[in-house]
């Protein structure tokens, strides 16, 4: 158990980071301290390996006062996991997992041993990557090692500063559910820094909510969430996570959504041509539209590949009329529905005057769905960033 | 045959008749240079390490190593002269000084350029700071220092042909004895040697540290 009594910390320039901090971090527990930028998370956690001391107060691990060891000999007992993965780019993968082992000065053999095991925990086989550098792995894997070289020497405590930020989602997804598998085994007191609320829900058996240096909340992932203590609480966790305060969001019209110069023809083309132009456009149909651009009809490769043979025919010929178009600045949820109804894999968007302006297909709704959720998800870490 | 190129084989046969002659002022060229640098280095790693620890003294350290560097070879020559008197000691010492801003400035600058995370990571997984300069900082700033070892070493070869105005020996012997005597090619028979080996410094220093910076990526493919 890692126990702060009344810890402040202030820098010389007089900021004050941690203002009293009361905080007791259970054993065995994934402890995620959570909050927005400037908070005092990171310093938090950093008093614990004393890379930071603390200005005024105490920090107890299993009852002993940390501000009485050594330095070095504490941090090699404490796992420490860094956010830029900071993997010693001139030793190879085996030496850097085995950088804590080394410095405890461990039997050369049992190193090796413990390096392989470690490698095949987190799926890396070790005949393969024992031997590469740094340089030589994808960042999931590198932090992948960033992880184990914190586990070699089999530490009890274990602090992860923000360490999968900089990953991309995919990545990041994988090693959140590695670290879940790992934690069911080893059972480690892991103190874990992020900014990120879902990460902080999926991961943590405690939360620890800070702001401005002091702790605003404390509790199970599902306390927070039910009972946030104040509206910074709530804001931070989002009205998306907020239980019944989702709201359908308003739908944008389809002027957002459409593409605007997709592949037209007029009337005149050849067949062979549309064929050409559909490879080049890298589509299945073409909409024909006539010199003062007006939408005249649609024909699709199966119509054009069936009549190629006859040469004299144009795109004319063999257009199909376009029965269901909407106008400009129609809402999405009307056009999605004249889809749905109709099956319809398009969609022409035209102005007041018959102009044809541009196209909805799938593809857009569901672009424009994801650049919305993105969006989303972005207005909300600047709001958090506040 | 045209007169350069009877020049030329005149120097050829020059440099054959008197190759052990030459070979020893090479030899000798090559000794006050090594001893020079040998002596910059270690010098001028520790200071270089002082200034990238301590920031505060790091502008004093690198203003003086600037001010040696400025001086004219000559009026250094001379000066260390006044203290040490003629021969092999003061060149060297000179050829020291010469090289010692490239060493501290190269030194300095590649511990500097050791990413912030790697260092905390040595820090953080409980290196104390011998083991942190020794396994991490100085590794990954090799590059670098090879970098002012190579430019130390041509500056060092040329400089060092002034020795015998001084009392020393090495391939400017055979220059100087070549402006008395207007003999070019005792001349030629000097400066040419001494210009190769500069470039052959520059080049083999070069490949070196082309090596170091790629080392990690080869080793790695050799035992894959």
């Amino acid at each position: 158990m890692i126990q702060f009594t009344e810890v402040k910390k202030t820098y010389d320039d007089g900021r004050e980071v941690l203002k009293n901090i009361n905080l007791e971090i259970q054993a065995g527990e994934i402890t995620v301290l959570i909050g927005p930028s400037g908070c005092g998370k990171t310093t938090t956690m950093k008093l614990i390996n004393r890379l930071i001391s603390p200005t005024a107060g105490q920090i107890r691990i299993d009852g002993e006062d940390i501000a009485k060891s050594d330095p070095v000999r504490l941090r090699r007992k404490i796992g420490y996991v860094i956010q830029n993965i900071g993997l010693f780019p001139h030793m190879t993968i085996a030496r850097n997992v085995a950088v804590v082992p080394r410095l405890l000065k461990w039997d050369r053999q049992a190193t090796d041993r413990r390096v392989d095991e470690l490698l095949a925990l987190v799926g890396l086989d070790p005949a393969i990557y024992r031997n590469r550098y740094p340089a030589e792995l994808s960042g999931g894997q590198q932090q992948r090692i960033g992880v184990i070289r914190a586990l070699a020497a089999d530490p009890d405590i274990i602090l992860m500063d923000e360490p999968f930020s900089a990953l991309d989602p995919i990545s990041r997804e994988q090693l959140q559910n590695e670290l879940i598998r790992l934690q069911q085994e080893l059972r480690k007191t892991i103190v874990f820094v992020t900014h990120d609320m879902d990460e902080a829900i999926k991961l943590g058996d405690t939360i620890v909510l800070m702001r401005d240096g002091a702790i605003v909340q404390t509790g199970k992932p599902e306390q927070i969430l039910r009972h946030p203590a104040n509206d910074f609480v709530k804001s931070f966790i989002g009205k998306k996570r907020m239980a019944g305060e989702q709201t359908a969001e308003e739908l944008p019209t389809v002027d957002e959504v459409m593409v605007e110069h997709p592949a037209t023809a007029s009337p005149t083309r050849g067949l062979a041509e549309a064929v050409k132009m559909m490879e080049k456009r890298r589509v299945d149909s073409l909409l024909i539209v006539d010199k003062n651009n007006r939408l005249q009809g649609t024909v699709s490769i199966y119509r054009v590949l069936d009549q190629f043979g006859e040469e004299s025919k144009t795109v004319a010929d063999v257009m199909k009329p376009v029965e269901h178009v909407v106008q400009t600045g129609t809402s999405l949820s009307v056009a999605l529905q004249l889809m749905s109804e109709h099956q319809l894999s398009n969609l022409a968007v035209v102005r007041e005057d018959g102009q044809f302006v541009g196209l909805i297909t799938r593809g857009t709704v569901v672009s424009h769905m994801a650049g919305m959720y993105a969006s989303d998800r972005t207005g909300e870490s600047n709001h958090v960033a506040v | 045959m045209t007169n350069e190129s009877q020049g030329v084989m005149d120097w050829l046969r020059y440099m054959q008749d008197h190759a052990g002659y030459l070979l020893s002022l090479t030899w000798g060229h090559l000794v006050m240079v090594f001893s020079g640098l040998g002596l910059a280095l270690v010098v001028g790693v520790p200071l270089g390490v002082l200034c990238a620890r301590k920031e505060k003294l790091a502008p004093w350290i690198l203003t003086a190593a600037n001010v040696i560097q400025v001086l004219p070879s000559l009026a250094l020559l001379a000066l260390v002269m006044i203290v040490l008197g003629l021969g092999f000691k003061t060149i060297v010492f000179s050829l020291f000084l010469y090289s010692l801003l490239p060493i501290i400035r190269n030194t300095y600058v590649g511990l500097k350029q050791v990413d912030q995370g790697v260092n905390e990571a040595g820090i953080g997984v409980g290196m104390n700071m011998w083991q942190l300069l020794l396994r991490v900082q100085l590794p990954l700033s090799l590059p670098f220092l090879m970098a002012g070892l190579r430019l130390a070493a041509v500056i060092a070869i040329g400089v060092a042909t002034l020795a015998p105005l001084i009392g020393g020996e090495g391939l400017g012997r055979e220059i100087y004895a070549g402006l008395n005597m207007r003999n070019n090619l005792k001349i030629y028979a000097g400066a040419i040697p001494a210009a190769l080996l500069a470039i052959l410094a520059d080049l083999l220093l070069g490949r070196l540290q082309d090596k170091l910076k790629l080392g990690r990526r080869r080793q790695a493919k050799v035992h894959t």
